[in-house]
């Protein structure tokens, strides 16, 4: 995962609006679950060049409603081995959002830069700070929910809960 | 504070008092849902987070549904997974083919979402459950891990879009369109951060069936779930298949909305959905003569008993066009035997229909049914975005059993009202 106090450099890869899950990974490979196997698949039908051009802690910015349809899991999981390390979006599928983040990739919201940011070029991220800058432009991203910046913090939801197992702190049990 | 269906539903369910939009808080559902496509994720999850125990395995249901049968060695392990966490777990409700059918249309028949149920689903189209005055809300493997391990899940308490249904439906206008109408207005994003409530004097023309088509799409918009107004038709719905039932929620006067729209269902023509959008809706008369290669008719919105029978009245006695192959998939094992009974997959199955077994199959691209590059599918799905059902270069118009059963016929889009009147002719 990237580090939330410190700047993390990667280049950025841009693609627009409306990008579904069927898109990010196709559904035929839904049965498979080795992340290497799914990187490969990533963004195929989109651009089959994506998981060679694509190099580790790379940005991909995207438009508005990134990640829309499917809850498939396998779509993150796809991008992180691909070699994405963070993404920008105007706005993203409220599920695929969560996904994303409880793997440890964040997602930033930020419509401006969005629009702005420049393919091909290299970006710097500050994750805690919500900053975003190429070149000499920046832009800060919608502060993250505090629940968003704790599992973001414990490296993701497996490690959270982990924790949170681990010390019984598990008030959603009261059914149990 | 005067609260929506949504606050109302959620508030049940939540561990802390404030429960309007905007907040965070900590949801108990009422059910938990898992597939073969997202449940074997979950199960991997589950083990990393070194949860001993399922929370609540009572409230969990399992479906094999998206390749099963399964269709090879990946698929058939992603099943076995299934079977061996429920039997490890204890978990009863563990659904294969031939007791079970599509998870969403599954889900209801087993009468376990009562109104102001709130059901957490490893798949987006939880969203389904909505038509029976509950809250669905789809959700990724890990947070279905940690709800199996935790009971619970944290969420950002939705806005409400309220969404007034007037009049009555004219012939060969039914829920698929209505649902269609919907991403019309709101497009593929405008439900981002809501759930859709549902009411007004419309929804008394609307059978359950056709509720659940409409809530399915819910997601289809971008919105977080759907609340429809529960009443006497969802009450006797869940009568038939629970032993008690809770009062209907309804919203409280002065109910706070982002926004409201009006739906006229008397003013709705039968509508399609162009590729790649399922917010591309238009008309069916403005894409006729579009020639098609397949026709699906099944899927967890739209393979239910009510598109069964429309399917059947536009075949009955008639063929499906030479080079058009017509696969319908009744949604459930249970529908399949209704139909059955009812001489529905006959009709079907004479007019040269494939009647495939209950399984999301081809609708996500998965098996049964995939399209080659530059084929053309009229489908009952909810889903045409680029590749879904098979190869990129392929085109999925999506639409009511209507308007698919009289593509079939044609060999082309028509509208099922033009097809009708040329057989009385
Ligand atoms: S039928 Fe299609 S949309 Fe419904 S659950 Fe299965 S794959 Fe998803």
């Amino acid at each position: 995962m990237i580090p939330i106090d410190a700047d993390h450099i990667g280049r950025v890869y841009r693609v627009g609006d409306h990008v579904d899950t069927d898109a990010i990974l196709p559904g035929r490979y839904l049965a498979l679950r080795d992340p290497e196997e799914l990187g490969r698949h990533c963004f195929e039908a989109l651009d089959p060049q994506f998981c060679t051009r694509v190099k580790a802690g790379d940005i991909l910015v995207a438009g508005r409603n990134f990640g829309c349809g499917s809850s498939r899991e396998h779509a993150p999981i796809a991008l992180l081995a691909a070699g994405i390390r963070a993404v920008i979006a105007a706005s993203a599928a409220r599920i695929f959002y969560r996904n994303a983040i409880n793997l440890g990739l964040p997602v930033l919201i930020s419509p401006n830069a969005s629009a702005q940011m420049k393919a091909g070029e290299p970006a710097t991220i500050r994750l805690g700070a919500g900053l975003i800058r190429q070149g000499d432009a920046s832009w800060r991203a919608d502060p993250l929910d505090g629940e968003v910046a704790a599992i973001l913090a414990a490296g993701g939801l497996v490690e959270r809960t982990r924790r949170r197992l681990a010390n019984h702190d598990t008030r959603g049990t009261a059914h149990g | 504070m005067a609260k929506t269906i949504a606050e109302k539903i959620l508030a049940r369910h939540a561990f802390e008092g404030d429960v309007s939009s905007g907040r965070i808080v900590t949801i108990a559902p009422d059910v938990l849902l898992l597939n073969d496509v997202s449940g074997p994720i979950a199960f991997d999850r589950f083990k990393a987070m070194e949860a001993r125990r399922v929370a609540s395995p009572e409230r969990v249901v399992l479906v094999a549904d998206h390749f099963a049968p399964a269709s090879d060695i990946a698929s058939a392990s992603a099943n076995r997974m299934l079977r061996e966490f429920a039997s490890t777990y204890g978990i009863a409700h563990h659904y294969e083919p031939g007791r079970g059918g599509i998870e969403h249309a599954l889900l209801a028949e087993l009468g376990m979402v009562d109104h102001g149920a709130v059901v957490f689903g490893a798949d987006s189209h939880t969203c389904t459950a909505g038509a029976l005055n509950a809250l669905g809300m789809g959700f990724g493997s890990a947070d279905l891990a940690a709800a199996l391990a935790t009971g619970s899940l944290w969420l950002r308490t939705p806005e409400t879009i309220r969404i007034d249904l007037t009049g009555s439906p004219a012939g060969f206008v039914t829920g698929k369109d209505v649902a269609l109408s919907v991403t019309r207005e709101l497009k593929e994003d405008g439900g981002l951060g809501a759930v859709l409530e549902f009411g007004g004097p419309g929804l008394a023309h609307l059978g359950m069936d056709e509720r659940f088509a409409i809530a399915n799409m819910a997601v289809e918009a971008g919105a977080d779930a759907c609340a429809f107004e529960g009443d006497e038709v969802s009450a006797a719905y869940l009568a038939t298949r629970r032993r008690d039932t809770g009062p209907p929620m309804l919203p409280d006067d002065g109910a706070h909305y982002r926004s409201r729209l009006s739906i006229d269902l008397s003013a709705l023509s039968p509508l399609i959905a162009r590729p790649p959008s399922p917010a591309s809706v238009v008309p069916v008369e403005s894409v006729a003569g579009e020639r098609v290669d397949q026709v699906y008719i099944g899927n967890c919105a739209n393979g239910s008993l009510t598109d069964l029978r429309q399917a059947a009245s536009i075949l009955k006695g008639r063929r499906v066009a030479p080079g058009v192959r017509l696969i319908v998939v009744p949604a459930t094992q249970q529908i399949m035997r209704t139909a059955m009974a009812e001489g529905l997959l006959e009709i079907l199955a004479a007019a040269g229909a494939v009647i495939g077994p209950s399984t999301c199959g081809a609708c996500f691209g998965g098996h049964f049914g995939i399209l080659a590059a530059g084929e053309t599918a009229v489908a009952t799905t909810n889903r045409n975005f680029r590749g879904r059902m098979g190869h990129p270069d392929s085109h999925v118009f999506l639409a009511s059993a209507w308007t698919a059963a009289a593509a079939a016929v044609a060999g082309k889009i028509v509208s099922p009202a033009t097809l009708s009147r040329d057989a009385d002719a």
